[in-house]
């Protein structure tokens, strides 16, 4: 019952959060110089103020902001999310076609992240200053430290243009009319590049984090009490070292989980990716303004989801944290 | 028909190709296969009557068509008409439309259509095309094969605006009395062309596929033709190195890439097929403050920025000077006019004589790529070297079109393209009547010269070539003597293809009018 209360309360705040966000980001978006109907004149190639006040009128642009940024909220209450402007879609539509992509290649970045960056972090730790332990910080320092955008265009060069071993552009071969394991092999051939560059940045996050972690809770009383008692290494570093070590960690993981659809822009951008990076990318140079908008509202949606999520991870990985 | 002129009689040229690629080329296309193409940005929708941006325009030339094609001398060729005739006053165009043409979803073209699509549609839709319809006082269907053109007067280059991109033709039973801007058969465009709208993978990729009852014989050649969306530069290059891709457009790729994937084995490339657009790039200058004011200090400016070294290095050959406003491939460009070669020291003196008193310069660049970016360094330095202090404003499309919309800069690089025609694609720049804010497209540097405006007025109310000649040459003259902007070079965007792909770029206005005569060895 406590529980539920909290998860009540919880959802009422991530909810009240998202309509302040909502208004900060419509204030925001209008701030920027140029409006979508600029943008649509500009590529016609010539317009006259005629067209253009016909455009703005179209798009309700010619109201007071006020007036305008009323009209969204309420639109907003209700899960409509608006019109764009340039695509003469529902926003909600072209943000659900895009969105599985992103979930995709941010999920698995995530899993692999997470694995093999405890699993390294773990490993690190259990000989301080040994080779293995130098070879796994340098090597997490070096991706840590590599622009992401660069560290796409050479894994693209080496693996796609150079050697030619997997796809370096799009989710799937393009007119292949692949279906069944094959359309699975093709798609998983076609993810595992962005994936894995993706998750090179925060692997590394995770694997100083957790031999930093280890390090400090291998210290604790509790853990030389074990030792005394004769339990096992293995179990000491498992059930007693990794779990106590783990909370910094799964706070990281929230954050990152919570901000890794927007953060995907530029992974997405260079594998042509087609997911919601990408939409809101090419929304903001053309100020789509509905379309920014509600990528903007989807990704903040997310990062209030995880956070919630994350606090109550806690509580698994923690019992003595009591949610209240 | 006796006081009417025969100008054209397209069905002639017929005898020796098929809307202007020769026959022999024809035969020796290979029919079935399928070509990757890149584009870039992703287009917002495919619906050409609505939308005219470049990565609509080249998918959709496809699937729309004009009444004319014109070929790399711009020429008008037959397309969805046969022939036309121009009445002896200028005012009344007569044109004969091909029979049996049939839209993608089997109902037949008439002129009904092009009634609709010129006098409903794209006067209320397209921008560009609406200022030149001023010119057109009615437009009727004399039966279902015939469409005449009435002029409120003598419009010159009224011929010239008949391509896909200006004057598509839309299905009248598909958008009557519909709001065209949210019908749902925009999703799924259907026109008259060689290929017919497959499927639109949003953020992959769009796939045209042959239309088996195309009206023209065997075109087109290949079956299917992908556009796939590659957002980043280097990526694209990466993409067509790695074979992904078969054509990369103009502007595709960065320069520097260009020149080296056409060194790989198997890759062509060319710079035809832009004829008809002519690129042309210049310095808005803003005519309407101090000391851009000043003829001098304008003449200073041309005098200073070595286009030469630029043509060389930002654009690595791809360009080459400009020699005043009109591109040497349209009509009645002349090189007879006043010349601006490098040369500082006399920057420095008329930029002494302009009264210059040191003030900062604002320079906006292209934020188009890396080109750009390279000019405007150039520029920065080239005006730096005469004594000019400049500050570089970095922007992106929307903040550019902004500030020039509200004349918020002193000097801004841009591009145009100039349609074949002065009275289409230059006057727009230099005549008072088109200062206007709100477009990034007209006369933004705010020129007023009431003999430039009489001038091309004349040249394009006048329908015989030597009138038109004698006041462009007259008005190229006076705008080059008085630089309202500076020139800079007519652009070449060249095209990247695999040699495999035989004849991608048929007419003026290259792949924008279609893969249809395109084939794969």
């Amino acid at each position: 019952m406590k529980r539920l209360q909290y998860m009540a309360t919880r959802v009422l705040q991530g909810l009240l959060a998202l309509l302040v966000i909502a208004t900060v980001n419509f204030m925001l978006v209008r701030a920027a110089p140029g409006d979508p109907v600029s943008v649509m004149a500009g590529e016609a190639g010539a317009s006259d103020a005629q067209f253009v006040a016909q455009l703005r009128q179209q798009f309700g642009l010619d109201q007071p902001v006020s007036t305008q940024l009323g009209r969204y909220l309420a639109h907003v209450v209700q899960g409509d999310l608006g019109f764009s402007y340039r695509q003469q879609q529902p926003v909600l539509a072209l943000i659900a076609e895009r969105l599985p992509a992103t979930l995709l290649l941010t999920g698995s970045a995530f899993v692999l992240s997470l694995l093999f960056g405890v699993a390294l972090g773990a490993i690190a730790s259990r000989r301080p200053g040994s080779w293995m332990d130098s070879a796994i910080t340098v090597v997490a320092l070096v991706f840590y430290a590599t622009p992401l955008y660069w560290l796409a265009m050479m894994a693209v060069l080496l693996f796609t243009v150079q050697l030619g071993w997997l796809p370096g552009f799009g989710h799937m071969t393009v007119g292949a009319d692949l279906h069944g394991l094959a359309r699975l092999w093709d798609g998983a051939q076609h993810l595992l590049l962005p994936a894995l560059t993706l998750a090179l940045f925060y692997m590394a996050v995770y694997a100083r984090m957790t031999r930093a972690a280890m390090l400090e809770v291998a210290q604790m009383d509790f853990v030389k009490t074990a030792r005394a008692k004769g339990v096992a290494p293995g179990r000491i570093l498992r059930a007693h070292v990794l779990r106590n070590a783990l909370l910094p960690v799964v706070t990281l993981a929230g954050i990152q989980a919570g901000g890794m659809i927007g953060g995907a822009v530029l992974t997405e951008t260079v594998f042509a990716w087609p997911g919601i990076g990408r939409l809101m990318f090419d929304a903001l140079l053309q100020r789509d303004y509905n379309l920014l908008l509600g990528c903007f509202l989807v990704t903040a949606a997310m990062a209030v989801l995880f956070n919630l999520l994350t606090d109550l991870v806690y509580t698994l990985v923690d019992p003595r944290i009591d949610l209240h | 028909m006796k006081r009417r002129q025969l100008i054209r009689m397209g069905a002639t040229s017929l005898g020796v190709s098929i809307a202007g690629v020769p026959l022999h080329l024809l035969a020796q296309g290979k029919k079935g296969g399928t070509i990757n193409v890149l584009v870039q940005p992703e287009p917002p929708g495919l619906m050409m009557g609505l939308v005219q941006n470049g990565p609509t325009q080249l998918i959709s030339g496809n699937i729309y068509e004009g009444l004319l094609r014109y070929d790399d001398k711009l020429n008008p060729q037959p397309q969805l008409a046969t022939s036309w005739v121009m009445s002896k006053d200028g005012k009344t165009y007569t044109f004969k439309l091909k029979p049996n043409v049939k839209w993608h979803d089997g109902k037949p073209f008439t002129s009904a259509d092009v009634v609709f699509s010129v006098d409903v549609f794209l006067r209320k839709t397209h921008a560009r095309l609406r200022g030149n319809l001023e010119a057109v006082e009615s437009i009727k269907a004399l039966d279902p094969l015939t469409v005449e053109f009435q002029l409120k007067y003598p419009f010159g280059p009224f011929l010239g605006m008949f391509e896909n991109g200006t004057m598509p033709m839309v299905p009248k039973h598909i958008y009557e009395g519909t709001d065209f801007a949210t019908n749902p058969a925009n999703a799924t465009p259907v026109g008259t062309g060689p290929f017919k709208f497959k499927e639109w993978a949003k953020g992959s990729y769009i796939l045209l596929e042959a239309n088996p009852a195309y009206h023209v014989a065997g075109v087109p050649l290949v079956e299917k033709v992908y556009y796939h969306v590659i957002p980043d530069a280097a990526a694209r290059a990466a993409a067509f190195e790695s074979g992904k891709i078969d054509i990369v457009p103009g502007g595709g790729v960065e320069y520097f890439d260009v020149q080296r994937l056409a060194k790989l084995p198997g890759v062509a490339v060319s710079t035809k097929g832009w004829e008809f657009f002519s690129p042309h790039s210049w310095l808005w200058i803003n005519n309407r403050k101090a000391p851009l004011n000043s003829v001098k200090f304008r003449q200073a400016l041309m005098h200073a920025i070595d286009r030469e070294a630029m043509a060389k290095i930002a654009w690595y050959g791809f360009a080459k000077p400009a020699t005043g406003p009109f591109n040497s491939s349209i009509k009645f460009a002349s090189t007879d006019v006043p010349k601006y070669p490098k040369d500082i020291e006399k920057a420095k003196k008329l930029i002494a004589e302009s009264g210059y008193k040191g003030e900062t310069i604002r320079l906006l660049p292209l934020p188009y790529g890396e080109s750009w970016q390279r000019q405007a360094e150039m520029v920065r330095q080239a005006l730096t070297q005469a004594g000019i202090k400049v500050e570089l404003v970095p922007t992106d499309v929307a903040g550019w079109n902004q500030r020039l919309n509200e004349w918020d800069y002193d000097l801004a690089f841009t591009y145009l393209y100039q349609y074949g025609d002065p009275a289409l694609g230059v006057a727009r720049n230099y005549t008072s009547q088109n200062i206007a804010k709100g477009s990034p497209f007209n006369n933004v540097e705010g020129y007023v010269n009431s003999r430039v405006d009489a001038l091309f007025a004349a040249g394009a109310r006048a329908t015989d070539p030597a009138s038109r000649q004698k006041a462009y040459l007259e008005v190229q003259q006076l705008l080059v003597e008085e630089v309202p902007v500076a020139w800079l070079h007519e652009i070449n965007f060249p095209t990247l293809y695999r040699s495999k792909v035989q004849n991608p770029i048929s007419s003026g206005i290259g792949l924008n009018d279609s893969m249809g005569r395109a084939s794969l060895a």
